[in-house]
């Protein structure tokens, strides 16, 4: 019944969408963080950026960004992004759409934490002489990020999942290759959808559970 | 207001007025803590006496006046308010040591991060505070682990280890259970032999008779009386002292 999956390259692709993942993920959390430390900054005008960055991207659809990345930056702005070849340019600029699009949720999930943290954590931090940039750094931040690693369990299925809108692009990923099988395999369709369903449990699931797991074990103790 | 000739008080403030909103919780505050000297603040709640404490290392924005620390104004804003409060220690009412962190970590967190100590000194430094106020045993836990009194303690330790010229303390023991209160009246009565100058807000008056140079009562924002303990506690000379001492003394 699975004999004609041996003509595609099921597992290639599903390891295109966990590269995807990937550096989509390590780039939003970084860059979310960055969000997030400027929305709870004493600098209006960072304030002000943050706020405004975080309402606009949220609220836009990812396919848009994500096209605008491709025919925006790169077909008539000229950002390549260091890519050579158009398989690897276009993986980087829809990893740039993913980072740029996810951040604004890892921004909005890391507020929420800092907000779990009692006032009187960052009070003590700064009257014994610590700057800004440290009592976030050191006090509040660790303790935020502990709050919040179950939405951000969330954030990254999501990505997971959203990482299927490279497709539009061109990105050979897990969904690129399930039309291509949804046109070659026209009697398949329900198991063709199985497989790919199937796939992304495999990638989503376990990182529910792990994390779920880190979360509850690195609580901070009140 | 600068006196060339001798040393400036530890803490001056002179027509301190803040609000909150339309609240006036500080009006005209006119004060000094001296080098060396232990100052009591004392009042009914709400008479504004915590926010004074506050406004000494800015944790409160004052409206109007000036506050002066060691004889320089205070800062307003970055590094120099930050090393203006590195020098002045602060123990609150919540303890507030950092929940992630273990005891020895909270305590030597700053100096290494504010002073630039290395690990092993500030280490070193940690656990002699840590000893000093009695629980070194307890240095490798978190601060969930230990009693109030034994989280005061440590908040202690780690305002010390910063060596500040200055201690305040905001209601110190207000939030522990009442068997722990001792333990850290002692930890401060020996600081305060020591010849630390201190500010303590607090509401034992067991502390303010032994320990007190000066008393400070505070009333609706006002200092209605600043004076000796021998003469605050047996001949209060506002009727606002007198009413206030006579509910919390005759039971």
């Amino acid at each position: 019944m699975f004999d004609f999956l041996s003509e595609y390259d099921v597992l290639g692709v599903f390891w295109v969408t966990v590269q995807l993942t990937f550096f989509a993920a390590i780039g939003s959390l970084i860059w979310g963080t960055i969000l997030a430390g400027m929305r709870v900054s004493p600098v209006p005008v960072m304030r002000g950026f943050a706020a405004a960055y975080v309402n606009l991207m949220r609220n836009t659809p990812l396919t848009l960004i994500i096209l605008a990345c491709s025919l925006g930056l790169n077909q008539t702005l000229g950002v390549t992004l260091g890519g050579e070849g158009v398989d690897q340019l276009n993986f980087r600029l829809a990893v740039l759409g993913f980072i740029a699009y996810t951040a604004t949720f890892v921004c909005e999930s890391i507020r929420a934490g800092i907000n779990t943290v009692p006032v009187g954590q960052a009070e003590a931090a700064r009257a014994l002489g610590l700057g800004f940039t440290q009592v976030l750094g050191i006090v509040v931040l660790p303790q935020a990020f502990r709050s919040v690693i179950g939405p951000l369990a969330s954030v990254l299925i999501a990505l997971t999942k959203n990482t299927t809108i490279a497709s539009t692009i061109g990105v050979i990923e897990a969904s690129y290759l399930m039309s291509e099988m949804i046109e070659n395999e026209s009697d398949r369709i329900l198991l063709v959808f199985s497989v790919f369903a199937l796939g992304f449990v495999i990638l989503t699931l376990p990182v529910g559970l792990i994390l779920g797991r880190v979360a509850k074990k690195s609580a901070v103790k009140r | 207001m600068s006196t060339a000739t001798s040393a400036p008080p530890m803490i001056s403030a002179s027509g301190v007025n803040k609000y909150f909103g339309d609240l006036h919780v500080l009006k005209e505050i006119d004060f000094e803590v001296p080098r060396g000297q232990v100052v009591v603040v004392l009042g009914p709640s709400g008479s504004g006496k915590s926010t004074l404490c506050r406004a000494i290392n800015r944790l409160e924005p004052i409206n109007s006046g000036e506050i002066q620390v060691d004889g320089k104004p205070l800062p307003s804003e970055g590094k120099a308010l930050a090393a203006l409060r590195a020098d002045v220690g602060m123990v609150f009412q919540q303890f507030n040591l950092f929940a992630h962190k273990t005891i020895v970590d909270n305590v030597t967190l700053a100096p290494q991060k504010v002073r630039k100590v290395s690990s092993s000194e500030a280490r070193k430094t940690a656990m002699e505070l840590l000893e000093r106020v009695g629980i070194a045993n307890q240095a490798e836990k978190y601060p969930a682990q230990l009693s109030g009194g034994q989280q005061q303690r440590a908040a202690i330790a780690r305002a010390l280890a910063m060596r500040p010229k200055v201690m305040l303390f905001d209601e110190p023991t207000s939030a522990l259970d009442p068997e722990m209160v001792q333990e850290v009246l002692d930890t401060m009565t020996g600081l305060a032999d020591e010849g630390m100058t201190m500010l303590v807000v607090t509401h034992e008056m067991g502390f303010a008779r032994r320990a007190a140079h000066r008393v400070v009562f505070m009333s609706d924002g006002e200092i209605v009386e600043d004076s000796t303990p021998e003469d605050f506690f047996s001949a209060p000379k506002s009727e606002r002292a007198k009413d206030f001492l006579g509910k919390i003394l005759t039971h």
